[in-house]
């Protein structure tokens, strides 16, 4: 099941209240994104600790409801 | 990485796969035929560097598919492996790539073919 991308911005915000964040249909299909995420909660972190992160927001559905979402983090310049 | 489950068979695998090989893409399809955009991408710059690698055909068993998933609490594949340490899937693969920051790290690490 694809997943809107007002839903998708909405559990991401959620994860990361803070953040910048900006999402692209890849596909127009609700099933390809594409996510940047700048947030103060990336500061410090290797990237894939990053990734880890926005997954754990996503709460299972990255693989699962969620078939791509490319990502893009970055802490605040 | 996540803690070792006594007697899983397929950890035992992915172990020792990344612990045997420098350089390990787990990828759906084979090198020489990806099954998946994301796969062939990640192949396509391995190629490009010139590192040797070995891949590993998730789609050969699902325990494998899912097992590499708790392995390295990443929940999609592609997924590169270095050294034994995980890099990152697609898009830090790609990432890294254009920063030129991948094939410092791979010719650091000895694996990029002279």
């Amino acid at each position: 099941m694809p997943i809107a991308q007002a839903q998708l911005e909405a559990i991401l915000r959620d994860g990361f209240p803070d953040a910048q964040i900006t999402i692209e249909d890849l596909a127009g299909d609700g099933d390809h994104y594409k996510a940047r995420i700048v947030s103060e909660a990336f500061k410090g972190l290797p990237r894939v600790r990053q990734h880890q992160l926005v997954y754990a927001a996503l709460k299972g559905r990255m693989g699962g409801e969620l078939h791509a979402l490319a990502l893009e983090t970055a802490a605040p310049a | 990485m996540t803690e070792t489950t006594a007697a899983d068979p397929i950890h035992d695998f992915i172990a020792s796969a990344v612990a045997d090989h420098p350089v390990v893409l787990f990828m759906k399809g084979v090198p020489e035929q990806p099954q998946c955009g994301f796969s062939a991408v990640c192949v396509q710059i391995l190629d490009h560097l010139g590192a040797d690698f070995v891949g590993v055909n998730v789609l050969q068993s699902d325990e494998l598919r899912q097992g590499i998933k708790a392995f390295s609490d990443w929940p999609t594949i592609p997924q590169l492996y270095v050294k034994g340490e995980f890099v990152g899937g697609a898009d830090i693969v790609r990432e890294m790539f254009q920063s030129g920051e991948l094939k410092t790290m791979l010719a650091e690490q000895g694996v990029l073919e002279a």
